[in-house]
């Protein structure tokens, strides 16, 4: 056979790749919504930390701060352990690097849903509500169409962007789809031929998303007139 | 804290003794990547938005494998991949140029970038406003006039705020190369990581390092399109 008898390790891989990937957009979503609030709430202490947070979190190399929190975690909570002298506490590797991944792209999410928020004209709720319009029927007919059409291609993107972070996993000791490829091509000596079963695995995963993502994107595009060139 | 930034100050800088590392050579990376990957985009974006399917599909083809791919696994491909095919260890330059891990950063980060960028640019030539092209179409300019003084200027200046983006994202994706044993910011903070165990300052100096020189990108680039994109910047009044 073509994978050479490996078919099923890099499976259960693509598996536990999927897994982190889809628990972590979980976890950035929700920790996003939160901080995105904070920052357009007009509480200026909330707001200022959750700019902190996004600043801070978003210009710093994804690799670094996965590394960074990664270990450090297990070292405090060793430290805490110690103080308090209880046995050691090990963090399962697979939630701990769904956290840290899911604390990273939260910043991103935040960032698209305050900025599409933003995008809106101010004079489009200010109209809604002056046709007498209550709030929240002003939310959901006016403002939440045209935040989608701003929202969407950004929340696709972060997307597709955590989903390769995802990929970088094996760094921290998980057995993913690359930690199973390496192993594969070790074994073989043929590293360019599972590098690139990876790689179509990983385009199979975005198209996917893609595709699925296309209808909803058209949809709250519709009737914005472009060029011909 | 102060004793490791005693130690390893210049090796986070600039230079481990022997070889520039660190910063400087996230620096080199950065430069070489960014310069190689925008000259291969413009083309690459102006064939891209082109109607003409036999010179866009293709185009489409390349930003869609490296846009849908990890750069990890693609640096895994060109390092680790390419030097286990017989055709590359039979070829006394390829093998030469590949066994590099600094070779094979440079390749994967040009495509890389280069296959973004396109997206950028292309994207920003198809938001052309119709005007200008068929005002420019209207006084007979060539396809080539047309590109040259009326699409690209515009387009370049509208690509401004998501190249900036990219050329930050490139700084961050540079970290990759510690992989590749490259000795990048990354891969000295990983290495004092191991002779020290002081994991939260070895990886934090790196980080704010990093932090910094995004920093310094997002002023550069806000200057960039204070100048360049004046015009479209909301009236203030003093």
């Amino acid at each position: 056979m073509l994978l050479q008898g490996y078919g099923t390790l890099l499976a259960a891989g693509a598996l536990l790749t999927l897994k982190v990937a889809l628990l972590s957009l979980l976890a950035a979503f929700v920790i996003g919504i939160a901080a995105a609030s904070l920052k357009l709430s007009r509480q200026s202490a909330a707001a200022a930390i959750a700019t902190a947070y996004t600043t801070v979190i978003r210009g710093i190399p994804d690799l670094v701060l996965m590394l960074l929190i990664y270990y450090s975690l297990q070292i405090w909570l060793n430290d805490w352990t110690d103080s308090l002298h209880l046995a050691q506490i090990d963090i399962d590797p697979f939630a701990a690097a769904v956290l840290t991944l899911g604390f990273i792209y939260g910043a991103y999410f935040a960032e698209t849903l305050r900025g599409a928020f933003l995008s809106v004209p101010r004079g489009q709720m200010d109209a809604a509500l002056a046709i007498g319009m209550k709030r929240q029927q002003a939310f959901r007919r006016i403002l939440f169409p045209q935040m989608m059409r701003f929202a969407l291609p950004g929340l696709t993107n972060n997307w597709l962007v955590l989903l390769k972070s995802a990929g970088l996993v094996s760094l921290l000791g998980l057995d993913d789809l690359v930690h199973a490829a390496r192993q594969a091509g070790n074994a073989t000596a043929q590293q360019f031929l599972f590098y690139t079963v990876v790689a179509l695995v990983f385009l199979a995963f975005t198209t996917i998303s893609q595709l699925a993502l296309r209808p909803l994107q058209r949809a709250y595009s519709h009737g914005v007139r472009k060029a011909q060139l | 804290m102060m004793e490791l930034i005693h130690a390893y100050w210049r090796n986070y800088l600039w230079s481990d003794g022997y070889v520039i590392s660190g910063l400087a050579m996230t620096l080199w990376l950065l430069v070489i990547a960014c310069t190689i990957g925008f000259c291969l985009a413009i083309p690459l974006a102006i064939a891209r938005a082109s109607e003409r399917s036999w010179l866009a599909k293709p185009v489409w083809l390349f930003t869609y494998v490296f846009r849908g791919t990890p750069l990890f696994v693609q640096l895994l491909l060109i390092y680790s991949g390419l030097g286990s095919l017989r055709a590359i260890q039979a070829s006394p330059l390829l093998w030469d140029f590949f066994r590099e891990g600094f070779n094979c950063t440079i390749v994967a980060l040009t495509l890389n970038t280069a296959a973004y960028s396109t997206e950028i640019f292309a994207g920003a030539i198809e938001a052309s406003p119709y005007g200008e092209v068929e005002a420019g179409r209207a006084i007979g300019m060539s396809t080539w006039k047309l590109y040259r003084r009326i699409i690209l200027p515009s387009a370049l200046r509208r690509a401004l705020p998501a190249y900036s983006n990219e050329v930050i994202f490139m700084l961050h994706a540079t970290s990759v190369a510690f992989t590749a044993t490259v000795p990048d910011l990354l891969k000295v903070a990983v290495d004092v990581n191991a002779a020290t165990f002081m994991t939260f300052e070895a990886y934090g100096i790196a980080a704010l390092l990093y932090l910094a020189v995004t920093f310094l990108l997002v002023g550069a680039f806000r200057a960039a399109e204070r100048r360049w994109l004046a015009y479209l910047q909301p009236l203030h009044h003093h």
